[in-house]
């Protein structure tokens, strides 16, 4: 991680344009208050990738500028001029789109789980420029590179760098040269433009801003903060694959984002089985989450709801089936699994003798699955079972214990052959 | 250094300042003069002189993070000339 610097120093950068109206923006240049540092991601590969940290500083953010359907005027929001933002600057460590993308989550994960941004892109909370540059395979020198502005997703972030890889390298092989600038991103058309503009460069004119102080954090003040910080999501993330047996990917998915790793935490106290947690959390969770683009801290179904449903499923009371069709009442309606499960008689059949008699009737039924079955080599059955399960869970509405099913079924029907 | 016509014409147009054509004489010979003290300045030797941040030897004080300032949305909205949606109207700032 990157470390604090003792001293910072605050300076003015001057421009001139309607998003910020004092004429200049605080921010820091050669004093910055975070040092260099690093940042491990994990590639495809499972490999880990270091990506140095130049700096990061503080600055004022400015306003925002709406370009629509203001009878050819700029509307100007200015809300957000002059509040503190962090900027975090890479070094050029990055080698691909997706690299790109495992950092920026990296990031996210880093400040979310901090409580010091809510992490939504979308609205601008976090935001990121990316620098993209080619270079022909063996050479050492990187290219020159264009910064890419208006990147609002980690989807976005692959796609706009792989837009603009496949521009330069066109226009190289063209025989055209890449020009250093600033492009915007429209992820509407999927390509990148020139922010080219008929004003001329401009001289910022930095100096130390003359209101404010230089910022010295001492020792003391750090180490409050330190003792503060909660659980950073590698080592949470190391934790839960120790834990609680987790693969490397759920825990990856579980641990990015503080809120989700609180409700697994939880989930699993109450239901002492952390796999099936996790797997109830990415799976119909996440799926029902995205589906109404929430974020778990809003889900409707809590920690202790879904932990009662799933004690429901290990205690054999319903089946994993049934388990869905509960979690989604609970998602549209609310209640606890069990008020669920008596009020709409889900309980799972685990009586022999009702199981017996709704096989049997299946292989009445179903005379001509079962003459293939019998002439099937032994070694195919175990694939052909499958639709005589499918049949007796439809005629039993799915309340039928599977493991009982599948070996009372497996008995009869080799009974037969 | 020194600074000629189109320099100061330059100056002024990335300060948004509006000059009229007779007085830009005036302000080169006042920026030149400014320039004049500035080359006094740079002359001295600042060799094993750490840079100075601030004029006064002190440290920021710092504060807790609570809203200070009262918001005055309706007064700050009234001085624009156009408003609309609670945006502040400008001249179209992009082609």
């Amino acid at each position: 991680m990157p470390r604090s610097a003792k001293r910072s120093v605050f300076e003015r950068k001057n421009y001139f344009y309607p998003d910020l109206p004092k004429g200049y923006q605080t921010t820091q240049l050669a004093e910055p208050i975070v040092g260099p540092g690093f940042i491990d991601i994990e590639t495809d590969d499972g490999a880990t990738r270091r990506v140095r940290i130049h700096h990061a500083h503080l600055e004022e953010d400015a306003g925002k500028s709406l370009h629509e359907d203001f009878h050819g005027m700029s509307g100007i929001d200015l809300n957000r001029a002059g509040t503190p933002l962090v900027e975090i600057v890479s070094e050029p460590d990055m080698r691909s789109s997706k690299e790109a993308a495992a950092y920026a989550r990296k990031i996210h994960a880093i400040v979310t789980t901090l409580g010091i941004c809510d992490g939504n892109m979308a609205e601008g909370s976090m935001r990121c420029d990316c620098n993209v540059s080619v270079r022909p395979k063996g050479q050492e020198a990187l290219g020159t590179r264009t910064e890419l502005k208006n990147i609002n997703s980690f989807r976005f972030i692959e796609r706009a760098i792989d837009t603009e890889v496949a521009r330069q390298i066109d226009l190289i092989e063209d025989g055209g040269r890449v020009i250093q600038e600033t492009r915007l991103y429209d992820p509407d058309k999927n390509e990148t433009r020139s922010m080219r503009s008929k004003e001329e460069a401009n001289d910022y004119r930095y100096f130390p801003c003359p209101d404010l102080l230089p910022v010295v954090i001492d020792d003391t003040y750090i180490d409050a903060i330190r003792a503060e910080l909660p659980e950073l999501p590698d080592a949470r993330r190391a934790r839960f694959i120790n834990e609680y047996g987790l693969s490397d990917y759920d825990a990856g998915v579980l641990s990015s984002d503080r809120a989700q790793a609180d409700y697994f935490e939880q989930v699993t106290k109450l239901t002492q089985n952390a796999k099936l947690s996790a797997n109830w959390i990415t799976g119909e969770l996440a799926r029902l989450l995205n589906q109404a683009d929430l974020s778990v801290k809003h889900s409707p179904v809590s920690a202790e709801q879904l932990a009662g449903l799933i004690n429901r499923i290990q205690d054999d009371t319903i089946t994993g089936k049934i388990a869905k069709t509960v979690f989604e009442i609970q998602w549209n309606e609310g209640g606890s699994a069990d008020e669920i499960i008596e009020a709409k008689g889900l309980k799972q059949v685990n009586d022999t003798g009702a199981i017996e008699t709704a096989i049997d009737q299946v292989i009445a039924q179903c005379t001509a699955q079962v003459e293939q079955y019998i002439a099937a080599e032994p070694d195919k059955r175990g694939k052909m079972l499958g639709f005589f399960m499918g049949q007796v869970m439809k005629l039993t509405q799915g309340k039928a214990n599977p493991g009982q099913v599948q070996g009372v079924l497996k008995q009869k029907l080799d009974k037969l052959c | 250094m020194s600074l000629d016509r189109s320099d100061v014409e330059r100056i002024a147009h990335l300060a948004r300042i509006a000059i009229d054509e007779h007085e830009v004489p005036e302000y080169t010979e006042s920026l030149n003069s400014i320039l004049t003290l500035i080359d006094q300045l740079q002359s001295t030797s600042t060799e094993g002189v750490e840079p100075l941040a601030h004029p006064m030897d002190a440290v920021q004080r710092l504060r807790v993070d609570e809203v200070t300032e009262p918001n005055q949305r309706e007064q700050l909205q009234a001085c624009a000339p156009a408003v609309e949606e609670g945006l502040f109207l400008v001249p179209k700032v992009i082609e």
